[in-house]
């Protein structure tokens, strides 16, 4: 591997980081805010002007607070599992392109840390590992409380990610490609997924939320009632790691949802602004897109959090195995149909 | 049963429709209500900075007031003890020695008068029946503290200070009306037994 390629490689993974942690980082922030504002407040605003330094008082916060190991917690686990929830949260931006390739001395300047064909599928893997995050905490703290958190968060993550995949397997049957590069470039047409999966992105998003442990299927945590849930026995930044993770779950998610079902990067009438502004202006100008996207779907994500009543734990259990999974197995078929249309078609003229 | 109010509903376990089933039309309405309230002036304010509108009858810190001269008008009758719903109000009575004539007004005057802020629910009940026109409540807020004992105010706290341009406004509570209210003996505290008798007595003539 040549040095140039490795700096490069390295400054993308450093973008990525950095865009992560600043994105989840002022997610809070914006969490806080629009909490606020849907419920007639004003949010915090004291640290610095509009309340803008406010994540930072929150992580020196976390930063100082006593760090705690319970006693009878199998200590080396108990430090592995925030950890793990904060690696794999981190991990999953790997794959997503932020932008078309930048034309610089000829040479493109892919804006993707790394372009595997299997894209989706590294998602998926990497999510799963996620619940070992929660399970590993949830376990090693040594408290029944926690391990009964741990129990039902792992059992919905696990249960909606089987949903989740199946609306997947719908759009790749569409796109052909398992590449998340090559479906966001494929939307470059000016037709994005949604419209031909509306369903299927109705279960991936639903599902997504469940993944990420948001309301309203934030059981996992539910303060109100189940004192904390899987980091009941976390203090410290170890419990800003895994409040941290899911912000950047939700960032992370947001940006796949953008890119699998709203074309990424693509934007109407980019082919049309190259002649005026140049190519690179307008794949400067989708990278903003893209970003857009993202805080849109990042608004949604607070929005239904400030709207939406929790589940009942039978009711997730409910909505996730009887209605999510049987309707995007629907999905799935619907969309075989509609591919072999022609094919039908002929068969019922024969 | 006879119904006490005309609010309440009858609740039938009907079967839901396909769009309740389906929740996502009720989900939607959810989300255009709380949108709404995005763009709603917030109804709470940054409060050091920002003081929220306070009427000039407002009911707040109490003060016992002195009269021209600079001497307590309180003399320790209790009336304000005794109307006071929350026994908010604690005084002991002495008697005036001689020299203290600039300090209190008549010749028995409250030595220790007390009330507890804890206590108090600001009903202005202890004004209404003050028959010294001593005590008012003023659009002062009760400031907060970290213990109890802090929050029982004694005269040092409650009397208006003797300096002129220190002095506490009540002109605002204490108009001409109220005044004269308070002289009248056919309304409230004022009326005695035998008032009252002679004023219903009055009314039924009528």
């Amino acid at each position: 591997m040549s040095s140039e390629l490795l700096f490069y490689k390295l400054g993308m993974v450093l973008f990525v980081f950095a865009a992560s942690m600043v994105v989840a980082l002022y997610s809070t922030y914006g969490e806080r805010k629009i909490a606020a504002f849907l419920q007639d407040r004003i949010g915090p605003n004291r640290a610095g002007p509009f309340g803008l330094l406010q994540p930072l008082a929150d992580g020196i916060k976390m930063f100082m607070k006593e760090e705690m190991l319970p006693e009878a917690s199998s200590k080396w686990l108990f430090v592995l599992g925030p950890c793990l929830a904060m690696m794999v949260a981190l991990t999953t931006g790997v794959v997503i392109p932020w932008a078309k390739p930048i034309m610089l001395d000829g040479q493109p300047f892919h804006f993707q840390v790394s372009d595997i064909n299997i894209g989706i599928l590294y998602v998926f893997g990497v999510v799963s590992i996620g619940v070992y995050g929660i399970m590993i905490g949830g376990w090693a703290s040594n408290n029944k409380f926690a391990l009964l958190g741990a129990l039902r968060a792992s059992s919905q993550m696990i249960s909606y990610e089987l949903a989740m995949g199946l609306s997947i397997v719908a759009l790749v049957m569409t796109t052909g490609t398992l590449s998340v590069n090559e479906i966001v470039a494929q939307q470059d047409a000016g037709i994005c997924n949604f419209v031909y999966q509306p369903l299927g992105f109705l279960i991936f998003l639903i599902c997504a939320f469940a993944e990420t442990n948001r309301a309203p299927f934030d059981l996992p945590e539910c303060e109100s009632e189940l004192v904390g849930g899987y980091h009941t026995e976390y203090s410290s930044m170890k419990l800003g790691f895994y409040l941290f993770a899911e912000y950047i779950n939700m960032f992370i998610s947001s940006a796949i949802i953008s890119c699998l079902y709203f074309g990424g990067y693509n934007f109407p009438f980019a082919h049309e602004m190259e002649g005026i502004l140049g190519e690179n202006m307008v794949r400067v100008l989708g990278f903003g897109f893209l970003f857009a996207k993202i805080f849109g779907f990042i608004f949604l994500f607070m929005w239904v959090r400030w709207t939406l009543p929790r589940f009942r734990y039978d009711q997730l259990m409910n909505l996730g195995w009887k209605v999510l999974l049987p309707l995007s197995i629907l999905n799935i078929v619907l969309t075989g149909l509609f591919l072999m249309r022609n094919e039908l078609l002929d068969l019922i003229i024969k | 049963m006879e119904r006490l109010t005309n609010r309440s509903k009858i609740v039938v376990n009907k079967q839901m429709t396909l769009a309740e089933k389906m929740y996502l039309p009720a989900i939607a309405n959810g989300m255009v209500i709380t949108l709404k309230h995005l763009f709603k002036k917030p109804a709470t304010i940054s409060y050091p900075e920002e003081k929220r509108y306070i009427a000039p009858v407002y009911r707040g810190q109490h003060v016992l007031k002195r009269d021209e001269a600079g001497a307590e008008r309180c003399t320790a009758c209790g009336l304000c003890a005794v109307s006071c719903p929350a026994e908010a109000i604690t005084m002991t009575a002495a008697e005036r020695r001689k020299g203290d004539e600039k300090l209190y007004r008549e010749e028995k005057y409250a030595a220790v008068y007390e009330i507890n802020m804890l206590r108090c629910i600001f009903c202005g009940l202890c004004e209404e029946a003050c028959p010294k026109e001593a005590i008012f409540l003023t659009d002062r807020i009760v400031d907060v503290s970290g213990n109890r004992e802090d929050m029982i105010y004694g005269k040092d706290k409650l009397t208006e200070p003797m300096a002129a341009d220190k002095r506490i406004d009540v002109s605002v509570r204490q108009t001409q009306e109220v005044l004269d209210f308070k002289q009248n003996k056919a309304f409230g505290h004022n009326r005695t037994h035998l008032d009252l008798a002679k004023y219903i007595q009055q009314k039924n003539h009528h």
